[in-house]
């Protein structure tokens, strides 16, 4: 009944690494449903970054098909993907990739920016976003006079301004405490709360677990996972 | 687009400021250089053209040593020249240093310069009083005109116009004070600066000469060709010297100023020539620090694209930050050339003029030295792979 917002129909994706062809991710299947909160649990090694990156239009599968938002991704080229990422994708990175030169506000613009905002609304909407997130006294204020818990916050910030179909976080508590990470994890709750589609991929199960639905991904194979004992 | 990339260049130079400053250096040595360079030349050469051109155009100079058994000119001699085709006026020149008296004081080894009245009539000269007229020098009438620097000399805060000196026991009377410049060719071509000027046949009795050595020759402004006049001349000198070509010489002032112009433009190129090796150099630490940027960076890059910036974007954005480095460093070799320009024409006493010739190449080449060599840089930044970017932490 739910739309699916992604379809992977046998993706597979191989890296040639010293003259040999290594599959990194084996006839692999995944959907998510508008709404979803979801996360990819694997190890490093598993393929579960190979995972995000086809998922964020980063890189693009060496064959099979992946439809993101009804379009078909494999065969677009740099500028078209540039484009996907800025309307489809919101990235949350473990080391929040904030510009340190630049103020949080300026932070927040910078995907408006690339979808050719105007000035003023763009301020408008990265102001409210930080607003949201209780940063509205710290627009000014650069990511190194801000707290890894608030760094974050502005990053999710970033992520959300340009209310894109998925948001993509990769350990997005790797770099924060145990308090500030479930605070953060309170934060994704809520996010998807409100209807945002959540794809989060971790290591860490205690994490995974904040998901609704959890698939794991071993040796570039996925499988459904139970939420318990993984 | 164009404001946000502006504006994150200018962020980035200012914020690595010692090293842009480095970077930029070349840049600042060569436009500096470029501007300098041309500008100064160019008044040079300027200052000289405008003095040639006064005496300049329809003007011979003739210079007749003469042979040791047929020294230089007779009175004759100089009227048949006077009366060669295309011939309006003769301006004999003759010269000699000599002690002045004025009130008891001795001013010594004075240059005195002995002229006619045309001299005067194609030289404007005369600041003050008269110049010397027709019946000066043929009767010989003992006035003179004095330079401003003997005026400084002699004549502090005293009208000399009525006054007199003396001259081998002999009175003149000042008629004029010779203020404007001597645009003489005599001048020009290295004499001495004249203090004083009396008619010339006066000084040749004064100084016991009765030859002849040097004199100008104008032209008819109209005349058919310039060529076939100083040709008669030759041929007369010739003529006149027992076909010793060696004991004399004739400059025809409108070839020279041909010859002094197309010297300019090549003295001009060859310099830019040179200039330019320091913007080249310049260029390559640009791009040299383009490329470590690009290296620093290669997260930021990788989140800019993740986030949603074309490629051709990231390219905008550093070809801007190598354009604006190099053009700051264009601007700021403008201005310190300039300066130097300005002090240059200062010392050597010329009139300098800002030349757009000059400001539209340096600072067009210093543009164009960033998109050359911020071109490389660019594209290299605009290629990384976003995976690769990110995971370089």
């Amino acid at each position: 009944m739910a739309e699916k917002l992604l379809e992977m129909t046998d993706i597979v994706k191989t890296y040639n690494i010293a003259g040999e062809d290594q599959v990194v991710l084996n006839h692999i299947d995944f959907d998510v449903e508008r709404g979803e909160f979801v996360s990819i649990l694997g190890p490093s090694g598993s393929g579960k970054s190979t995972m995000m990156n086809i998922i964020g239009c980063l890189d693009v599968p060496t064959s099979g098909r992946y439809i993101l938002h009804g379009k078909e991704i494999a065969n677009m080229d740099q500028i078209e993907l540039a484009h996907i990422r800025n309307k489809e994708i919101g990235f949350i990175f473990q080391s929040f990739q904030l510009l340190k030169r630049n103020t949080i506000l300026e932070n927040v613009e910078l995907p408006l920016i690339y979808s050719k905002i105007p000035t003023r609304e763009r301020h408008e909407r990265a102001r409210e976003m930080l607003e949201r997130m209780g940063l509205g006294n710290k627009l000014d204020f650069y990511p190194n006079q801000l707290s890894g818990g608030q760094q974050q916050r502005v990053a999710i910030s970033r992520a959300v301004v340009t209310q894109p179909s998925i948001l993509l976080a990769d350990e997005p508590t790797g770099a924060l405490d145990q308090k500030t990470g479930q605070q953060v994890m309170e934060l994704f709750a809520e996010l998807n709360e409100e209807g945002r589609t959540i794809i989060m991929i971790t290591h860490d199960k205690h994490i995974a677990a904040h998901a609704k639905r959890i698939v794991k991904i071993l040796d570039g194979v996925m499988s459904e996972g139970v939420t318990e004992d993984a | 687009m164009l404001r946000e990339s502006l504006k994150m260049s200018w962020q980035n130079i200012i914020q690595n400021k010692m090293r842009s400053f480095l970077t930029i250096l070349g840049i600042v040595i060569g436009v500096t250089a470029i501007i300098a360079l041309v500008t100064v030349v160019q008044a040079v050469i300027d200052n000289v053209n405008e003095q040639f051109d006064s005496v300049g155009a329809n003007t011979l100079v003739v210079s007749a040593q003469g042979t040791p058994l047929k020294q230089g000119l007779t009175d004759k001699e100089l009227e048949e020249i006077r009366q060669i085709d295309g011939v309006v006026g003769i301006a004999p020149s003759i010269n000699a240093t000599m002690n002045v008296y004025r009130n008891g004081v001795v001013y010594e080894d004075v240059f005195i310069d002995g002229k006619n009245e045309l001299f005067f009539q194609r030289n404007k000269i005369i600041g003050n009083g008269r110049a010397f007229n027709y019946l000066d020098v043929e009767q010989k009438t003992n006035v003179c005109i004095i330079s401003g620097e003997f005026q400084k000399e002699a004549f502090i805060g005293e009208n000399p116009i009525g006054q007199t000196i003396t001259l081998k026991g002999i009175r003149y009377v000042i008629v004029g004070v010779a203020d404007g410049s001597d645009n003489s060719v005599m001048t020009l071509m290295g004499g001495n600066t004249t203090d004083i000027y009396v008619p010339y046949k006066n000084l040749m009795d004064l100084s016991g000469q009765n030859r002849i050595y040097a004199l100008e020759i104008y032209m008819s402004e109209n005349a058919k060709s310039t060529k076939y006049i100083s040709d008669a001349v030759k041929q007369y000198l010739n003529t006149a010297f027992n076909n010793k070509e060696d004991s004399y010489s004739l400059i025809v002032m409108d070839s020279l100023l041909d010859m002094m112009k197309s010297m300019q433009s090549m003295l001009t190129t060859a310099l830019t020539a040179i200039a330019s090796i320091a913007l080249l150099v310049g260029g390559i630490g640009i791009m040299n620090m383009m490329l470590v940027s690009v290296t620093e960076r290669t997260v930021e890059i990788g989140l800019r694209k993740a986030l949603g910036a074309e490629p051709r974007l990231i390219q905008i954005q550093f070809l801007t930050e190598a354009i604006m480095l190099s053009l700051l460093g264009g601007i700021i070799g403008l201005m310190v050339g300039l300066g130097i320009s300005f002090l240059c024409g200062a010392v050597m006493n010329i009139a300098i003029h800002i030349s757009w010739g000059a400001i539209a190449l340096g600072v067009g080449f210093s543009g164009a030295v960033g998109i050359i060599f911020g071109f490389t840089p660019a594209k290299k930044a605009s290629e990384l792979n976003p995976i690769d970017a990110l995971r370089s932490v």
